[in-house]
């Protein structure tokens, strides 16, 4: 049985705690905040971007010479999986369910026979992947967007990854991160950015095939200029996301801590009570049969 | 408003400028080029150099875009810029500064990617300088 004193320490500790994590929630709601007001606002960008792409490709389809990064390399045996996560911890399931899904996917091309590269982005994601795939890793990036992502950052790393495509280190590329739903909802996505995708023709094809358009100064050469850019655009997205969900799960995650540490506050002061209780019965109980006994 | 044509400058960070204007002249990478209003679609890249918005009549507003890409059809021009930066906003110490960090990346080059890096960034340098006056 704890002494009342260790009782009364432990409350305090876990008052203080309760007050830390209630802190870090209100940092991550504001956080979140502005995470998604910049996620909003680089849609636009990503989605004219995207039309104009699909444009493109559906005006070169069936050509030969389209470059690698449309087409893919022709094989698919190395395959670089880009794993966005945190730097930080104290927020949820955020970091291990990317550590989980790039493990699982990993298992899974090594079983078929492929080779894997693993890029991690983010401190998390190396320490965690460390240990089992440590031999797959190759340098990734850490520290990124801690004022706010900028295009820059996403520039830098979707440079190194279109370089080492260039070098013909890898024929598949898939990013994966978690995409933000809602302030407590995160996905887990895994989007394949080389070879790139063709944006499903939808409306914005329909005008396009209404209109001929003219290219300067040709369809190739905007498309090699426009597919690194799109990378880039791509990563750029993936990160925001990343951001914006990470603040939510961690504000979602100190909200729960918050809430136990006040059920665990109110139990031990339930418990605390009733031992003082309990010493003074006893003590008036050795006066009373004290002062029977005289 | 079938006389203005919808102007759109987009950068990755967000959606700049929408609104009808006269006419958009922007320094296309085969030369510059006026858009209005029922212009041929078309799809180009852009240059370092300043986009030029007249409307009613005169000068409306000029901004500078370090590279990208536009896209115009009847209705509208949709200009995807990694940086823009209005014309009045540029100063003597951002052009030269950004000069020097080129003029560095460019001896500082070790690969021919790493070098044709280097020059593009030069090249908007130099465009920066050159939209000052």
């Amino acid at each position: 049985m704890a002494s009342l004193k260790d009782l009364r320490m432990k409350i305090v500790s876990v008052k203080s705690t309760r007050k830390i994590t209630s802190a870090m929630k209100m940092v991550a709601a504001s956080k979140l905040r502005r995470a998604q007001t910049a996620a909003e606002a680089a849609r636009p960008f990503a989605e004219r971007m995207e039309r104009m792409l699909g444009t493109l490709a559906a005006s070169l389809a069936g050509q030969s010479g389209a470059p690698k990064m449309l087409t893919g390399t022709g094989v698919d045996k190395v395959h670089l999986l880009v794993a966005v996560t945190a730097d930080r911890g104290l927020c949820g399931g955020f970091n291990s369910t990317i550590v989980r899904a790039t493990k699982a996917m990993a298992a899974d091309l090594l079983k078929q026979g492929k080779t894997v590269k693993i890029m991690p982005v983010g401190r998390k994601a190396r320490e965690q992947l460390k240990r089992d795939y440590g031999q797959y890793m190759i340098e990734g990036f850490e520290q990124l967007g801690r004022k706010g992502i900028v295009f820059g950052e996403a520039d830098q790393v979707a440079n190194t990854i279109s370089t080492m495509f260039d070098a013909e280190e890898f024929d598949v590329c898939t990013v994966i991160y978690n995409k933000f739903k809602s302030a407590i909802a995160q996905e887990v996505t895994r989007q394949q950015v080389i070879p790139f995708p063709v944006p499903a023709q939808t409306g914005a094809a329909d005008a396009g095939a209404k209109a001929i358009y003219e290219f300067e100064p040709g369809e190739e050469e905007i498309l090699a200029e426009i597919l690194p850019r799109n990378l880039a655009t791509q990563m750029f997205r993936a990160l925001l996301e990343s951001q914006a969900s990470e603040q939510g799960a961690r504000m979602t995650a100190m909200d729960n801590a918050t809430r136990n540490a006040g059920e665990m506050i109110n139990a031990l002061a339930i418990k605390y009570n009733r031992s003082r209780q309990a010493q003074i019965t006893k003590e008036l109980i050795e006066i009373i049969s004290g002062a029977e006994a005289l | 408003m079938a006389d203005k044509i919808q102007f759109e400058l987009v950068s990755p960070a967000k959606l700049l400028i929408s609104s009808p204007v006269d006419m958009v002249v922007v320094p296309g990478s085969e030369g510059d080029f006026g858009a209005l209003v029922r212009h041929a679609p078309m799809i180009t890249t852009v240059r370092p150099g300043v986009i030029v918005v007249h409307d009613g009549g005169k000068v409306s507003s000029s901004i500078f875009v370090a590279g990208g890409f536009a896209e115009v059809n009847e209705e509208r021009i949709t200009v995807l810029a990694e940086e823009a930066i209005p014309v009045a906003d540029i100063t003597a110490d951002m052009a030269e500064s950004r000069k020097k960090a080129a003029d560095e990346a460019l001896s500082d080059a070790k690969t021919d990617r790493e070098k044709a890096q280097a020059e593009r960034l030069v090249l908007i340098a130099e465009a920066l300088e050159a939209a000052r006056h």
